[in-house]
C-alpha cells in the first residue's frame, strides 16, 4: 500500500481478520496478567464500539470493562435541561442544539416534547447553521444550547467568533461544555470503580492534546492509551495497555497517531480561552458536583450569555434523576446498565427514563441496542 | 454525538470552507479551527460541520501496515503449527 485512500480509513481499521488476530494477542497475553484488568472506557463512543462489534465477547473474562462518563448529553443534569426548555418558552424565541439533547428527559418535560407543543425548538447538524438563522430571524431572540467536551468546545468557541465579528445582536450562548480530566479524577476520588486502566477518547485529545491525560499514569498507576474510535483502534489500544501491565510499565500512550499529538490542537485550544473559562461548580447528572469540571462565557462577553441575560428566569434548585434510575451508578463505573430493574422494560430508546437510554451513545442505550452483556 | 468522520478535501473556497467527501457524501466543512495549511485531497477529521485536525496518511499507512504484518505473522505460525501437529501425529509414528 503507498497511497492512503479515504476507504482504507473506514475498512483498514474495522478488517474482521485483523480483529481476530488482535483478539488472538490479547487472550494470549492476557494470560500472564497478574490482577485482572478493570478497564474504564470514558467515552460513550468506545462503550458504543465495543458493543456494537461484540468486543466484549471476543477476550478473556479478565477484561472487564467500566463505561465511562465520556457523554455530554448523559451527563446533563435536569437542571440544565429545565433550563433550556424555560428559555425555549420565552416569547418570540428560537432555541438551538445539538444531537441527542433534544430527547433527554428534565424534571418534567423534554425539548422533543416542547416542540411537539409548538415552541420553535431546532437540533442543528452544525453550531454554524446558529449564525444563519439568526441573520434570517433579526426580530427573535436564538439562545444556542452549547453541549460538548472539548471535542465540540472549540465549534462553539468560533461560532462567537464569527457572531462577534460580524456583528449579530440576537444570538445567545448557554453554555454547557464539560471537561473530561476533572470528571475521571472525580471517579478515582471516589475510589470505589477500582478502575486500573483507561482508554482515552482520541477526539478529545485531537484538539487538547494527549497531554491532558498525562497526570493519571502517575496520579493513580494507571496506564493510560489514548484510541480511535474503530473496532480495531479500541483492540489495539486494550493490547497496548495489556502488554505496559506485563511489563510493569504505566504510561500515557497514543494508540491514535493519525491525529492525535501530545500537544493538540493549539489554534482551537487559543479559540476556547478567548471566549471561556472555568466555571467553579457545575452538577454531573448522576454523579454530583465537580468543581472546575465546565466551562462558562468569560466576563467581557455577559452580551452573549443566555446564563446572565436571562437569569432571573431561569431555575436554579438542583433535581435529582427518577429513583429507579441509575445511570448515576453506571456512570461511576459501580454498575452495568443491566443492573438496573427498569432496564428494556420500563426505560427503553422510545420511553427512556434517564439520559443514558437516550443518548446514541449512553451505556444504557448501547447496551439495549446492541443486546445486553453480562 | 462527538464522533469525528475522516474525510477528504475536494474543494476549498475564498471564504475559508472545504467541500469534503464522506465515503461518497458531500458535505460543507469550515477550517477555521485549522492552523495548518489544508490542500485539496488532504484528510481531515470533520466534527459537527468543522474541520478539527489533519490526519496524518504516514502514520495511517504505518498502522495499516503494522495490521498487514500481524496478519502474516500469524498465518505463517498457524502454518507451522499444522505442519508440527502433523510431524507429531501419533498415528504416523506408529506406522
Ligand atoms: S461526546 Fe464525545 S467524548 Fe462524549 S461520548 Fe460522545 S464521542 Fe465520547
Ligand atoms: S436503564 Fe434507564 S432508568 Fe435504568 S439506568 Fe439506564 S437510563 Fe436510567
Amino acid at each position: 500500500m503507498s497511497e492512503l485512500q479515504l476507504k482504507d480509513l473506514y475498512d483498514g481499521f474495522r478488517d474482521p481478520d485483523v480483529i481476530k488476530a488482535l483478539a488472538k494477542s490479547i487472550i494470549d497475553e492476557a494470560k500472564h496478567l497478574k490482577e485482572p484488568l478493570k478497564l474504564m472506557e470514558v467515552c460513550g463512543g468506545h462503550t458504543h464500539t465495543i458493543m456494537k462489534y461484540g468486543l466484549k465477547q471476543l477476550l478473556p473474562d479478565r477484561i472487564d470493562f467500566i463505561h465511562g462518563p465520556g457523554c455530554p448529553v448523559c451527563i446533563m443534569p435536569k437542571e440544565r435541561i429545565d433550563h433550556a426548555i424555560t428559555l425555549a418558552q420565552m416569547s418570540d424565541t428560537i432555541l438551538l442544539t445539538l444531537g441527542d439533547m433534544i430527547r433527554v428527559p428534565g424534571s418534567k418535560s423534554s425539548l422533543a416534547v416542547e416542540r411537539a407543543n409548538g415552541y420553535d425548538i431546532r437540533a442543528l447538524y452544525s453550531p454554524l447553521d446558529a449564525l444563519r438563522i439568526a441573520r434570517e430571524n433579526p426580530d427573535k431572540k436564538v439562545v444556542f444550547f452549547a453541549i460538548g467536551f472539548e471535542t465540540t468546545t472549540p465549534m462553539t468557541a468560533a461560532l462567537l467568533e464569527l457572531v462577534e465579528k460580524q456583528g449579530i445582536t440576537n444570538l445567545y450562548f448557554h453554555i454547557n461544555h464539560v471537561l473530561v480530566p476533572p470528571a475521571v479524577d472525580a471517579i478515582m476520588a471516589d475510589g470505589q470503580a477500582k478502575i486500573n486502566a483507561f482508554i482515552g477518547p482520541a477526539h478529545v485529545s485531537v484538539i487538547s492534546g494527549a497531554k491532558i491525560y498525562q497526570p493519571l499514569p502517575e496520579k493513580y498507576s494507571t496506564p493510560v492509551v489514548v484510541s480511535g474510535f474503530e473496532p480495531i483502534d479500541v483492540l489495539q489500544s486494550i493490547l497496548m495497555i495489556v502488554r505496559q501491565k506485563n511489563e510493569a510499565r504505566c504510561e500515557m500512550e497514543i494508540q491514535y497517531s493519525r491525529s492525535v499529538t501530545l500537544e493538540g490542537n493549539t489554534k482551537a485550544q487559543e479559540m476556547i480561552e478567548k471566549f471561556m473559562e472555568p466555571r467553579v461548580h457545575f452538577r454531573w447528572r448522576g454523579i454530583g458536583d465537580i468543581p472546575y469540571s465546565a466551562l462558562a462565557l468569560k466576563a467581557q462577553y455577559a452580551a452573549y450569555d443566555a446564563e446572565k441575560i436571562f437569569a432571573d428566569i431561569l431555575p436554579t434548585e438542583p433535581i435529582d434523576d427518577h429513583k429507579l434510575c441509575i445511570c448515576g451508578t453506571i456512570l461511576k463505573g459501580l454498575a452495568k446498565p443491566n443492573d438496573c430493574q427498569v432496564f428494556g422494560t420500563a426505560c427503553t430508546p422510545n420511553t427512556p427514563m434517564g439520559s443514558c437510554m437516550v443518548s446514541s451513545e449512553g451505556a444504557c442505550n448501547a447496551y439495549y441496542r446492541y443486546g445486553a452483556i453480562k | 454525538m462527538c464522533l469525528s468522520i475522516p474525510s477528504k478535501v475536494v474543494e476549498i473556497d475564498e471564504c475559508n470552507m472545504a467541500t469534503v467527501d464522506t465515503m461518497g457524501i458531500k458535505r460543507h466543512v469550515s477550517l477555521d479551527l485549522i492552523a495548518d495549511e489544508i490542500h485539496i485531497g488532504d484528510y481531515i477529521l470533520i466534527h459537527v460541520g468543522f474541520a478539527m485536525n489533519k490526519i496524518d496518511e504516514e502514520e495511517a499507512l504505518q498502522s495499516l501496515e503494522l495490521y498487514r504484518e500481524m496478519l502474516e505473522a500469524m498465518e505463517e505460525e498457524e502454518r507451522r503449527q499444522v505442519i508440527e501437529s502433523d510431524d507429531n501425529c501419533e498415528n504416523r509414528t506408529q506406522a
